[in-house]
């Protein structure tokens, strides 16, 4: 019993540690998608947040450091999304999948041309780090059975930017549905025409959406090279911007429904883990292929209408260009 | 009228797009607290000159005075804040917010929306009371009915302190009645001192309620009158530059046999959502028939079932011996095929491909024809040669083949499509919205031929929402609200009243008040 009590909490506790990335970016893609501007350039945001942070890590000794580079380098990333997107009124998908080809050869080169090894940063020392933390208290609940082994698990001893993650979920929801900005924001993505002629600029609009995408984004490429991991290494990322944005759909462009889709896929991820070699009686051994491709399955019914219907901001994926 | 009266005044505006001419040298005063018409032609530029007034797009070159003081905006927020208002034709609402979400949006106040949607809400209340605008404040907008959109769009306005209100082709979406109540409003605010400018084409709107009118063509202002100075024959005359008979002549319809005979239609759109039901009429070959109502009552969809677009859910259609039902159903080929010609409501969407030549738009759905399609490849030259003897017998201007369709003028576009059914002398002519977004020229043009096919012997189904478009055109009439047939007339008995009323059938209960669509 208590021991599969221990295994239902340590999975859990998997599942926090590999959402993270997910919920940063998929707040990202939610301010992204709300403006009307879809960011299907999640993935390379990360990859390449992941891999400058990695090695400002190494180079100057400090994970905030770190934090700052990858941040800025996403960000950077998102105004040259921006700038095609907005400014230029290009095709959305095509500006985001350049940008994520462009993140996958970059962080190659850039990492031959400064380690001298392609694809990889020298491992992080644990000054180099974000680390975990003990929540205070820690030694006073731990005796208390099962409440105990959840604050010492799950809870406490992660690292801070898990915590920021779960932070910034009320704070988007906040921001979108009770701030100004939040009320132009949801309205560009609906209908831009409506925000131009109440004399408000569409273009800047979305450029603010994308920037705070851009530093969101980054935050969740720093956690996966500096505190998830010791260090870059190649496609680290794995795809999972492009699971925030299925989580993104599947939580209905809602920061409380894309956070619950987040660790549902999260936690498909951890089980999958757990379930490698098991076999079941009378079914054979699990496909792992199976449980991972479950977030892009759930989502596809999704948007066949099966459960409930996503409906995407109106304006999304359409440039704005200015007539009557 | 002296200097400080003036509201708006406009020196020598121009404006260009690309080749276009859009605006020429444009003048134009208007004074305070009058309501102020603008009338001319698609195309003549009255929507442009408003959305360079309402900082929408910049004017090359010219002179602009608010309350007689320079003004030049560069965006809507220094033409809200200069006191002018838009209602544009296209409402500028986001669909799924509130009345009170939409009303605020761009004039919140504070970074916080809380407290500014609590005072919005006080202040819509009293600007409700004051000038009888009420509306439902946390309803979603996509929610109400047309005219009550209409209504958070005037309230917009005046929330952002409007003292001119610009609205362009206010009555283009509404019945009669909500057009009445439109103008009861306006009045209300002309009482408050509010200057309001009204764009549109309809001259009857502009003598009931404007005390000045300027008539705009081709770009230029040509002339500027009091209301009661002037007659529609004169400010038609003006608008489209020589005389025209808005009501057509048509001999006596020589009514033949039934040709299509509808019984009992039920039809489901595209949603699968019913707005067809309990439907029966017939078209008999020389006479056309008129199908009136407001936008969205059932008789797009019912269009698209005569069509073969849409199936029927039950009830038969009888189309030239053929029965189609639920189960035996018949696709555009076949119906063409069949001697039913379509032309749809939906010009760019349905009728042509805008990215497509104009000999290719002029081949669609004749795609199979034996002259043109030998199998693998279109014959060029009779693609070509069928475009250019189309274009020649509907005067489409420029004849020229291979431009591409959405280079046509609105008119020409529909010149093209109703040449493209017509010159296939079909039996049944379906027709909706033949004359929508087309000037007066073409008007006129269109409806004579459609009149002329009629006196062929052909049975034509006319589908409008411009009631004096059906009036003028049918020999009967059907009007049809929320799915249903509410009455039948003769063309000659029909009068604007006894229409507006049949159309307006469901909205006798109490919905009418909150403006809830059911």
């Amino acid at each position: 019993m208590s021991e599969i009590f221990l295994s239902t909490v340590l999975t859990l506790d998997a599942s926090v540690r590999v959402c993270i990335p997910l919920i940063f970016a998929s707040m990202a893609g939610l301010f992204a998608e709300r403006s009307g501007v879809v960011d299907i350039g999640l993935e390379g945001k990360l990859l390449m947040s992941a891999f400058i942070a990695a090695s400002a890590a190494v180079v100057f000794g400090s994970p905030w450091v770190g934090l700052l580079a990858g941040i800025i380098a996403s960000s950077v990333l998102a105004m040259v999304h921006g700038f095609a997107s907005i400014t230029y009124k290009g095709n959305q998908i095509v500006s985001g999948v350049a940008i994520n080809i462009l993140a996958a050869g970059l962080t190659m080169i850039l990492s031959l041309a400064w380690f001298k090894k392609a694809g990889i940063t020298p491992t992080l020392k644990n000054d180099q780090r974000f680390l975990s933390i003990d929540l205070p208290g820690l030694e006073l609940i731990d005796n208390i059975p099962i409440i105990g082994v959840i604050y010492r698990e799950l809870i406490s001893g992660h690292n801070i930017l898990v915590y920021l993650a779960f932070a910034i979920v009320p704070i988007v929801w906040w921001v979108v549905f009770r701030t100004r900005f939040g009320l132009r924001l949801r309205a560009v993505g609906e209908n831009p025409k409506a925000v131009d002629t109440a004399g408000i600029s569409v273009e800047s609009l979305r450029y603010k959406a994308l920037l705070i995408g851009g530093i969101l984004c980054g935050i969740g490429g720093v956690y996966l090279s500096t505190a998830y991991n010791a260090q870059f290494v190649k496609d680290m990322t794995a795809g999972s911007g492009f699971i925030a944005l299925a989580a993104l759909i599947f939580g209905k462009w809602h920061p409380y429904k894309v956070l619950a889709a987040c660790f549902l896929f999260a936690f498909l991820d951890a089980i999958s883990i757990r379930l490698q070699g098991i076999v079941i009686p009378g079914i054979g051994e699990i496909p792992v292929q199976l449980i991972e491709a479950t977030p892009y399955i759930l989502t596809i019914i999704l948007l066949a209408g099966f459960i409930g219907k996503a409906v995407p901001p109106k304006a999304s994926a359409q440039p704005y260009i200015k007539e009557l | 009228m002296t200097e400080s009266n003036i509201a708006i005044e406009l020196i020598n505006v121009d404006k260009h797009f690309g080749a276009v001419h859009a605006n020429d040298k444009v003048n134009l005063s208007v004074r305070s607290g009058t309501i102020h018409g603008i009338v001319g032609e698609n195309g003549a530029g009255k929507s442009t000159l408003m959305s360079i007034l309402y900082g929408f797009y910049q004017a090359d070159s010219g002179e602009i005075k608010v309350f007689n003081k320079e003004f030049r905006a560069t965006s809507s927020k220094q033409s809200i804040e200069a006191g002018i208002g838009m209602v544009h034709q296209h409402f500028m609402l986001v669909d799924n917010f509130t009345v009170l979400e939409n009303v605020v949006l761009g004039s919140e106040g504070g970074a916080l929306i809380t407290e500014s949607l609590s005072n919005a809400r006080i202040e819509l209340k009293r600007l409700a009371n004051e000038y009888g605008l009420e509306v439902e404040l946390d309803i979603a907008v996509e929610e109400l009915s047309v005219g009550m959109q209409q209504r958070v769009e005037i309230l917009k306005g005046l929330y952002k302190g409007a003292k001119v209100l610009i609205l362009d082709e206010p009555t283009g979406v509404l019945t009669p009645q909500e057009s009445d109540e439109l103008f009861r409003i306006f009045e209300a605010l002309k009482k408050q001192g509010v200057t309001i400018i009204l764009i549109t084409h309809k001259l009857r709107e502009i003598m009931s309620i404007t005390d000045h009118v300027s008539v705009m063509r081709a770009g230029k202002m040509v002339a500027h009158r009091e209301t009661s100075q002037t007659n529609p024959e004169e400010l038609a005359e003006l608008m489209i530059g020589r005389k025209v008979l808005l009501n057509i002549k048509k001999s006596k319809a020589k009514i033949g046999n039934p040709v299509l005979v509808a019984k009992n239609l039920e039809i489901e759109n595209e949603q699968g959502l019913k707005r067809v039901s309990n439907v029966s009429f017939e078209a008999c070959s020389g006479e056309i028939l008129g199908i009136a109502g407001v936008t969205g009552n059932g008789q797009g969809t019912l269009l698209k079932a005569l069509a073969g677009i849409l199936p029927i859910s039950s009830g038969t259609i009888e189309i030239m011996g053929e029965t189609i039902t639920s189960k035996n159903t018949l696709n555009p080929e076949q119906l063409r095929n069949l001697g039913v010609a379509h032309v749809p409501e939906d010009r760019q969407r349905m009728g042509m491909i805008s990215e497509f030549t104009a000999s290719e738009t002029a081949l669609l759905g004749y795609h199979n024809d034996k002259n043109i399609n030998q199998g693998v490849w279109l014959r060029r030259a009779s693609v070509k040669a069928n475009c250019e003897s189309i274009m020649e017998a509907f005067d489409v201007r420029p004849n020229n083949p291979n431009l591409m369709s959405s280079n046509f003028s609105g008119g020409n576009q529909q010149k093209l499509i109703l040449a493209r059914e017509f010159e296939r002398d079909p039996d049944v002519l379906i027709i909706g919205q033949p004359t929508r977004g087309v000037d007066i020229g073409a008007i006129e043009f269109i409806r004579k031929r459609i009149i002329d096919m009629r006196d062929t012997g052909k049975a034509i189904i006319l589908i409008s929402v411009e009631l004096e478009e059906i009036m003028s055109l049918s020999d009967r009439i059907v009007v049809m609200c929320d799915g249903e047939i509410t009455g039948t007339v003769n063309g000659t008995d029909a009068d604007e009243a006894t229409l507006g009323m049949m159309m307006a059938n469901a909205l006798e209960s109490d919905d009418e008040l909150t403006g809830i669509k059911s």
